[in-house]
């Protein structure tokens, strides 16, 4: 099962490797990571998505736990929780089929940010399945280059 | 004050007395600071022989012992060190020189990432940026590495930062969000475990290393003496609990006894305290201890359920949590339990017939000859197995071992450690052929500082632990174990100006120990043993531990 945590962090350098390096030590798989600054200078949020059954997720969070720099982990998969995602896409873009591809974007509430001679970048925020679903629709047109961020999430309410 | 004399001062500030250490480029004015200090400094031979040495003066003190090497090799010769102590959870502060600020991550002369190696295997570790910040982390080093579960700290200092000016406040507290280790168990937790003891019918006590850091031997001897439980120890666990304690039954594990295997394959509540379950233990089996109920007390949440799962996890400082547990239990006895457990009694494997000396007679002299008082420390091999079954500890903070990492080579630095911080005892380091090649070069280092460490080789020209696997394993097709050319070892000791003994026969035994016991020397005894004594009993890999070969 795919598990999104969030780990607090102080926000010293080195902290990312350490934490990477536990995952990789450990033999456990990252699926994505996204990390910066939070609204305490001195403390950074890593979202991190982990693939892994309950023992898996449990030794994960308790070995982040263990190390000195991390504050907090929270596993935010269970919760109510908003996930995000951004992701620029790249995609073959001649005269005669940009309208269809304005079409999609519209559909998907997502931005053009760039129009070349042959060529268009999109930019689409959302969750996992709603990047799948534009990813899939924009193929027919040939995607020449895609750059997701990894997923930030956040719990609903207070 | 510059960044050098802040550290010292820091360390000073500690309570720290002894540093091990090896100098060089990087270091040139730590060293200088060293030398105007209280501080007592202990040149080794080897960089790897000065951490050694720290975990064996941290082993019998329970403080935080300190190593410090330069920069480069220097510092990763450290690295062997630090990881046994990160394997035992032994309080080290590995405090290394670094290359200038601005010459990092330019592969200048004797640069290596050291705080990126030693990442994996120290609990926590500091690159100084500013020198003001080298008091805050001293303390906090010494916070770090000697409470919680403790462990190696490591605190690289680059050539510039030492020699920048500060002005110099030690801190009287520590502030670390991300560190707050829990010392006391849950009280629901605790409850059930006081339940689950009455309940039982055939409780056993594992009593690991976490009971000799946490202070907690007394404790485990009364929950074991109230309620009439049994006790096993890991390796590191011995000297935990008194081993001629009527309710001990042994070492447990892969070479564990064949009383304590049995007992705990039949036990019905495992009660493990400060204990990991580690494969040495349980034998890799995923049969172990599934039909037990289990009690796992530990400091560090992350032991709990990583190889077993308990059914009554408590995570807390071991100590706290047994006195809470003692306030629950009432007085039981077990007389079929206590009956049953006493008649798994070994056929005993027989002796290869030979006329070497045997190593258990040996061990088991030196035991009844040091009145069992001596601090002993091993390398790794059978003869470590070979202590760790004759003779017989009953103090905890007596018996050094490297029981996670297996670092051969370990127990004579740190029997010089432990002789540094016990001038008084008698330190004996048993050692076979092979260890003793590791770090033979601390003998200069021993006679230098007049400790009178003593060295017991158990030789059988060989290297008897691997000699032993490729015996069961690989259907003894010996390959690269055996020594053609092996140093008269007595000669060695001459060499470095200690005392060398040999024993060939049982009836030098007595005499040449004697004499060694009460030498004011370093010495090295020599005993020759046959190359094809083996350690039993003895686990196959994947057997269940109550399937012991020569039991």
């Amino acid at each position: 099962m795919r598990h999104t945590l969030a780990v607090l962090v102080e926000n010293h350098p080195g902290v990312l490797s350490r934490v990477s390096g536990l995952f990789s030590r450990r033999g456990f798989n990252i699926e994505s990571l996204a990390v910066g600054p939070t609204e305490k200078p001195d403390i950074s949020r890593m979202t991190i998505v982990v693939e892994g059954d309950d023992y898996v997720i449990e030794q994960v969070s308790k070995q982040l736990n263990k190390l000195v720099d991390v504050i907090k982990v929270s596993d935010i998969s269970s919760q109510a929780s908003v996930s995000r995602e951004l992701v620029l896409i790249k995609v073959d873009a001649d005269p005669s089929v940009r309208s269809q591809i304005i079409q999609i974007v519209e559909i998907f509430r997502a931005n053009i940010v760039d129009v070349g001679k042959n060529s268009m970048i999109i930019e689409l925020t959302g969750d996992k399945d709603k990047v799948t679903a534009m990813e899939e629709l924009l193929k027919q047109f040939g995607i020449k280059e895609l750059v997701r961020t990894g997923i930030v999430a956040m719990n609903r309410g207070s | 004050m510059n960044g050098a004399q802040a550290l010292i001062k820091s360390l000073e500030n500690e309570g720290v007395k002894v540093v091990f250490g090896y100098p060089g480029g990087a270091v040139l004015s730590l060293y200088e600071a060293l030398k105007a200090s209280n501080i007592n400094h202990i040149l080794t031979r080897s960089e790897q022989a000065a951490a050694h040495a720290a975990s064996g003066y941290s082993r019998v003190t329970g403080k935080p012992g300190v190593c410090l090497a330069t920069s480069g090799p220097g510092a990763t010769n450290l690295i062997t060190g630090i990881a046994t102590a990160y394997m035992d959870s032994i309080p080290i502060i590995a405090i290394t020189g670094q290359v200038s600020t601005e010459m990092i991550g330019k592969d200048v002369f004797q640069e290596v990432d050291i705080t990126g190696a030693t990442a994996p295997f120290t609990k926590h570790n500091y690159l100084v940026k500013n020198v003001k910040d080298i008091p805050r982390i001293v303390k906090e080093a010494f916070h770090i590495a000697s409470t919680g579960r403790p462990g190696p700290v490591l605190i690289d200092i680059p050539k510039d930062v030492a020699a920048q000016e500060l002005e110099f406040y030690y801190p009287k507290t520590v502030e670390l969000k991300g560190y707050k280790p829990n010392y006391n168990g849950h009280p629901l937790q605790i409850n059930r475990a006081v339940e689950a003891i009455k309940r039982a019918e055939r409780p056993i006590i594992c009593s690991g290393g976490g009971v000799i850091s946490g202070n907690a031997s007394s404790e485990v001897i009364k929950l074991a003496e109230t309620c009439q439980i049994p006790v096993v120890t890991t390796l590191m666990g011995i000297g935990g609990f008194p081993g001629n304690h009527e309710l001990f039954l042994g070492l447990v594990g892969v070479h564990g006894s064949y009383r304590a295997n049995k007992a705990i394959s039949s036990a019905d509540l495992i009660i493990a305290v400060g204990a990991r379950f580690a494969d040495r233990v349980t034998g890799g089996s995923s049969d172990f201890a599934k039909k037990a109920e289990v009690i796992h007390i530990d400091i560090d949440p992350a032991e709990i359920g990583k190889n077993v799962e308990p059914t009554i996890p408590i995570v807390g400082d071991v100590k706290n949590v047994l006195k809470d547990i003692l306030k629950g239990v009432d007085k039981q006895t077990r007389p079929q339990w206590i009956e049953a457990v006493n008649k798994f009694n070994s056929n005993g494997f027989k002796d290869k017939n030979n006329e070497y000396v045997k190593p258990r007679d040996v061990i088991k002299k030196l035991y009844q000859l040091t009145c069992g008082k001596a601090i002993v420390s091993t390398e790794v091999g059978q003869h470590q197995l070979w202590t760790a079954h004759y003779y017989t500890f009953s103090k905890p903070r007596t018996f050094l071992t490297s029981g996670g990492l297996g670092t051969m080579g370990y127990g004579f630095p740190a029997a010089i450690g432990a002789q540094v911080a016990k001038p008084e005892a008698t330190v004996i380091n048993i050692s076979g052929d092979g260890s003793f090649q590791m770090n033979l070069s601390e003998l200069a280092t021993a006679m230098e500082n007049q400790l009178p460490v003593k060295v017991l080789i158990f030789n059988n020209r060989c290297l008897g632990m691997v000699r032993q696997l490729q015996e069961f394993y690989c259907n003894r097709n010996y390959y690269g174990v055996s020594f053609k050319n092996i140093p008269d070892f007595v000669k060695v000791a001459e060499g470095f100006g200690a005392k060398g003994f040999r024993i060939t026969k049982d009836t030098e035994i007595e005499p040449v120990l004697k004499k060694v016991i009460d030498s004011k020397y370093p010495c090295v005894v020599d005993i020759i043993i046959a190359p094809e004594e083996n350690v039993y009993p003895m686990v196959l890999n994947g057997s269940p531990i109550s399937e012991m070969i020569g039991g």
